[in-house]
């Protein structure tokens, strides 16, 4: 409009940034938002989250409305996705942040040596106790049903995909592992207890029967997650490793999993993050000790959810303490196996582009 | 669809060796994941049978006097719970898996995604006890509002005498802390399968004037369809099979079927149900917990043709 | 790699451990039954493990005895108690699974367990009352500190009859207090539990409008419900104007009420509840190695605190190797005797009293290898 009047250079400028709206718009309609949703928090009763709550919706009307106004309809359709993919990440980060905060502020003070280098044997009350069974169990229980289900699932996923695509069976498989991953954790502990007390007699605990049960609910994890990726990968790929004379088996081993491997990865640490932290069947197939137990084979064995479970149900303010501490324990170690699963996705992914 | 007839072109014996070995192992997983489920389902219908028909007191009595009477609250309850958590992590956990692969910068991006991968990693006993010290507790505000403004709504009725429940675990608390353990899952799987999408697709889009969102909609979503089914799919098995951390947070009313999102009493799920009372069970009693582990089962297995039928036709009509 | 070894050398212990109970038979005939530390003299010699499962409200008192009888053998012996539940705590034991067992109600025979667990022993199980704990009524009204109820109104307050603190019925009771018009929400557990049972069994004999059978479920619609005695205390915690019940260790600074017994109100104390359990009578028909009794909930004996919880411990009276009947026969009358004290101070149970602690001794003394 006004740029009918101005010489023909500045104009061409104009018209890239004419129907824009200026950089601080949207600090201008938070600082709106926040007016309207303390009038409104105000007028209709409530406290500061309802003011929040309120000037949030206001934001992501006042905001899009405005971009419609000067920019138009795509623009602030665009403009409002925006919004709320981040307010999106705004909300979930709330009861986030809140549940590591309070992990981490009730446990922190539990780490000690004695804490973290100790196993929970005593010979008389109130000596220091420490948690080494329960890490030792967690990593080696969770260690042998990721050595169980890993390899079976990525197996099963290459077969939905590679081999089996298109035919009846692997449909059935396909619905059947959603079938799967409603299995409550007590149902596949219920399972697996009765399995190895069948085989190895009524006595029989043992870390392997935790994993088993624990392998019930990764598997389903695994193969959908793989499956995806697998699916993914654009055929053409394959094609051309079928062009050069690459036998199927070698395409898939060199050309498809390398390719899919960032996803695959991750499916894998989800499943193990998601088997981690279980407590109901490994107290049945398990059982729970003091000792540091090395042998899955045979034996109680102690794992940090069961001892987070046994702690907060004694109810006593000093097992409560060794609850977060053994919860904070958990989660850093899962953090860690995060990274290390990334680095590893990362060394043997294949370059590409981007 | 991506399976070729390429090999034909390399029979060359080791080749084929190979390749043989490769599929039939292949193939055995496959079929060990349908043995396990069979052995799973007998173990269920073996230990469960007799818990179908038994004696009234099994089905704690005054409240329920056959098994139709204690599973069908129960089954609603399930369902429930996981309507309630899907409905808030699905578009939550879209929104967070876009800004990680699409609106975030390369250096946000990271941080936020292990920060998310860090809470699939949350023992469901911890989500529990949070959820009674913490969450459930800081909600009661909340719900009393909701009530005293929206009560007029059943499902934000609260309890009949008026109030909600005083420490806040109610089926809504239950739900959302469900959410809460869903989200990583879909978030996770979803934006590996957006950052899968293509690039070239992606730039051709943008270049073709569509905005951001529309690049989105039109480029990546298509791509990414059957994978964020598959998220959905296990963020949902999750939901329904999740035990630990529903059975502490929430206020269970035996027996009780009700929309109420804020009452005293909820109804429970199957699993919370199984893994509270199966300690207490006499043989009888714990026949009877699963049997319920059986219609969970069965439910599981409905829900999922169900879903695969909507998104079939979904996909029909897409196509069309 | 601890627990390895110990399995590699069990042929030896076993073999070194019958000569211990050899010696050990021979000289018990001449000893009395009550604890002593030449009783616990020999344990330093035992080894190996010993496992039990089964009540979740023993657990923190079996830490402690584990704990104690980890010392007193050196800390040769390992013993592991799994917090299974009493229910799953007696099946393990019927099956085998578990050396001993821990159980918030006493076997019966309704649906087979009783003869179940006798067919694993060959013969009577063993079954002593090892760990009696008062359930604390409590409450969180704000200015309400000290609360007198009885049986009915506590009856009718878990019944959703009584609505409102200051309703004449509970005024009655209590004179002094200044009882805030505030809605009563009861909490219950919203598990099953033995905690419940005894409760629930408590309000059907003692009061007169308690229509329910005793349950390990809770019976009424309404009101609260809160997963194991953490969530109970939890929710009364978090709550105004909450009730509830758990074991009374568990309760901690949360105000609990007197109940009336014959014409006083009592406070749940150790000597009380352990009274109880002698003037309750045995169940009918049980051999003598088997003590369990049905609690006299109508007690009106001066200071008795008659809702209690009584846990058992369940053993076999022969075991196949004698090493392990060995291990059984020392842990459970460390616990009967020495015990009692140690799971008082550190669990806040009550202990025995000296004739039923030397009654369950007697039986416990009786336990060898077959």
């Amino acid at each position: 409009m006004s740029t009918l009047q101005s010489p023909r250079t500045s104009g061409l400028v104009s018209d890239l940034t004419a129907g824009k709206l200026p950089r601080f718009a949207p600090a201008l309609a938070a600082v709106i938002a926040l007016g309207i949703g303390a009038l409104a928090a105000l007028l209709i009763g409530g406290g500061l989250l309802a003011t929040v709550l309120f000037a949030a919706v206001a934001f992501l009307v006042v905001l899009p409305a405005w971009y419609a106004v000067v920019e138009g309809r795509r623009a602030a359709v665009d403009r409002l996705v925006t919004c709320l993919v981040w307010s999106a990440l705004a909300v979930a980060l709330v009861p986030l942040v809140s549940l590591l905060w309070t992990v981490v502020h009730h446990g922190a003070r539990q780490l000690d040596a004695t804490f973290l280098g100790q196993d929970a044997f005593i010979t008389a009350l109130h000596q220091p106790t420490g948690i080494l069974h329960a890490i030792v169990g967690t990593l080696l229980i969770t260690l042998t049903a990721a050595v169980m289900s890993v390899p079976l699932g990525i197996f099963a996923a290459i077969y939905l995909i590679e081999y089996g695509a298109g035919s009846k069976l692997a449909a059935a498989i396909r619905f059947l592992v959603d079938v799967m991953t409603g299995i409550p954790s007590i149902v596949a502990g219920l399972f697996a207890f009765a399995l190895f007390t069948l085989l190895f007699g009524p006595a029989y605990r043992s870390g392997l029967a935790g994993a088993a049960a624990l392998s019930l609910l990764m598997v389903p994890i695994v193969v959908r997650s793989t499956e995806e990726m697998l699916r993914l990968v654009p055929n053409e790929l394959r094609e051309a490793a079928y062009a050069l004379g690459t036998p199927k088996w070698r395409t898939i081993v060199k050309v498809v999993l390398p390719t899919a491997l960032g996803g695959i990865v991750t499916g894998v640490t989800l499943a193990t993050a998601r088997v981690v932290g279980e407590t109901a069947p490994l107290l049945l197939t398990a059982a729970i000790t003091t000792k540091v137990n090395l042998n899955v084979f045979d034996g109680f064995m102690t794992t940090l959810p069961v001892m987070v479970y046994s702690s907060q149900a004694k109810g006593h303010p000093e097992d409560f303490d060794v609850a977060w501490g053994a919860a904070l324990v958990l989660v850093l170690i899962v953090l860690v196996l995060n990274i290390v699963a990334r680095i590893v996705g990362k060394i043997f992914a294949p370059k590409t582009g981007h | 669809m991506t399976a070729t007839t390429a090999e034909k072109m390399t029979e060359t014996p080791s080749n084929r060796l190979g390749d043989r070995i490769f599929s039939g192992l292949a193939l055995a997983a496959g079929l060990s994941i349908l043995v396990a489920l069979t052995g799973v389902f007998a173990f269920l219908l073996i230990r469960g049978w007799q818990g179908l028909s038994q004696d009234a007191s099994f089905y704690d009595a005054p409240r329920a006097n056959d098994f139709l009477h204690y599973v069908w609250p129960l089954v609603f309850g399930t369902v429930y719970a996981a309507v309630i958590a899907l409905v808030i992590a699905v578009p939550l956990s879209i929104g967070i898996a876009l800004v990680i692969s699409h609106y975030a910068p390369r250096r946000l991006a990271t941080p936020i995604a292990y920060v998310i991968d860090l809470l699939a990693a949350v023992p469901s006993v911890v989500f529990g006890l949070w959820g009674i010290l913490v969450f459930a507790p800081a909600m009661v505000p909340t719900y009393g509002w909701l009530d005293d403004h929206l009560g007029f709504i059943p499902l934000f009725a609260g309890n009949e005498g008026g109030g909600v429940n005083p420490v806040g675990r109610t089926i809504l608390t239950a739900g959302i802390v469900l959410a809460i353990m869903v989200l990583p899952i879909i978030t996770s799987i979803t934006r590996e399968i957006f950052a899968q999408t293509p690039r070239l697709h992606q730039e051709a889009a943008l270049a073709l004037g569509a905005t951001r969102w529309e690049m989105i909609r039109y480029a990546v979503f298509p791509y990414a369809r059957s994978g964020m089914v598959s998220a959905v799919m296990l963020g949902l098995g999750r939901a329904l099979g999740e035990t630990m951390a529903v059975a502490m947070v929430l206020s269970a009313g035996k027996s009780l079927v009700t929309f109420n999102l804020l009452g005293n009493e909820s109804s429970t799920t199957i699993a919370a149900n199984i893994a509270s009372n199966y300690k207490e069970g006499t043989p009888g009693k714990v026949a009877v917990l699963i049997a319920t582990g059986l219609v969970l089962f069965v439910l599981t297995f409905v829900v999922n043709f169900l879903a695969r039928l909507i998104v079939a036709r979904a996909e029909r009509n897409t196509t069309r | 790699m601890i627990a390895t070894s110990a399995r590699r050398v069990l042929p030896a212990v076993a073999a070194l451990a019958l000569g211990v109970s050899l010696t050990a038979c021979g000289s018990s005939d001449d000893k009395s039954a009550t604890p002593s530390s030449s009783d616990t003299a020999n344990l330093s010699s035992l080894t190996g493990e010993l496992n039990g499962a089964g009540s979740s409200a023993q657990e923190k008192a079996q830490g402690a005895w584990a704990a104690g009888f980890q010392g007193l053998t050196d800390g040769n012996v390992t013993v592991n108690y799994n917090p299974v539940g009493s229910g799953d705590g007696r099946t393990q034991f019927a099956q085998g699974g578990v050396d001993f067992a821990g159980t918030d109600s006493y076997f019966k025979d309704d649906e087979g367990e009783l003869s179940a667990a006798n067919k694993r022993c060959g013969e009577d199980i063993i079954e002593v009352p090892a760990y009696v704990s008062p359930i604390a009524v409590f409450f969180n009204v704000p200015g309400v500190k000290e609360l007198n109820l009885d049986a009915d109104t506590i009856a009718q307050i878990f019944d959703g009859k009584i609505k409102n603190w200051n309703a004449p019925e509970i005024a009655k009771l209590n004179a002094d207090a200044k009882l805030p018009d505030l809605a009563i929400t009861p909490v219950h557990r919203s598990d099953d539990s033995g905690t419940t049972k005894n409760f629930t069994d408590y309000l059907g004999k003692a009061s007169g409008s308690w229509s329910y059978d005793a349950a390990d479920a809770f019976p009424v619609k309404g009101g609260l419900a809160a997963e194991g005695t953490s969530g109970v205390v939890a929710a009364v915690t978090n709550g105004k104007g909450t009730i509830g019940y758990a074991d009374e260790s568990q309760v901690g600074d949360l105000a609990v009420a007197a109940i009336k017994v014959g014409e006083d109100f009592n406070k749940p104390t150790a000597e009380g509840a352990a009274a109880v359990v002698d003037i309750s009578k045995a169940v009918e028909g049980r051999p003598a190695t088997d003590m369990a009794v049905d609690i006299d909930r109508k007690t009106t004996e001066a200071g008795a605190y008659p809702l209690v919880l009584v846990s058992y411990l369940v053993a076999c009276q022969h075991y196949d190797d004698a090493a392990k009947a060995d291990l059984v026969k020392g842990y459970l009358t460390y616990v009967l005797g020495d015990g009692q004290a140690a799971a008082a101070d550190e669990a806040g149970s009550s202990p025995l009293t000296k004739a039923t602690a030397d009654k369950a001794l007697a039986i416990v003394e009786k336990i060898a290898a077959k």
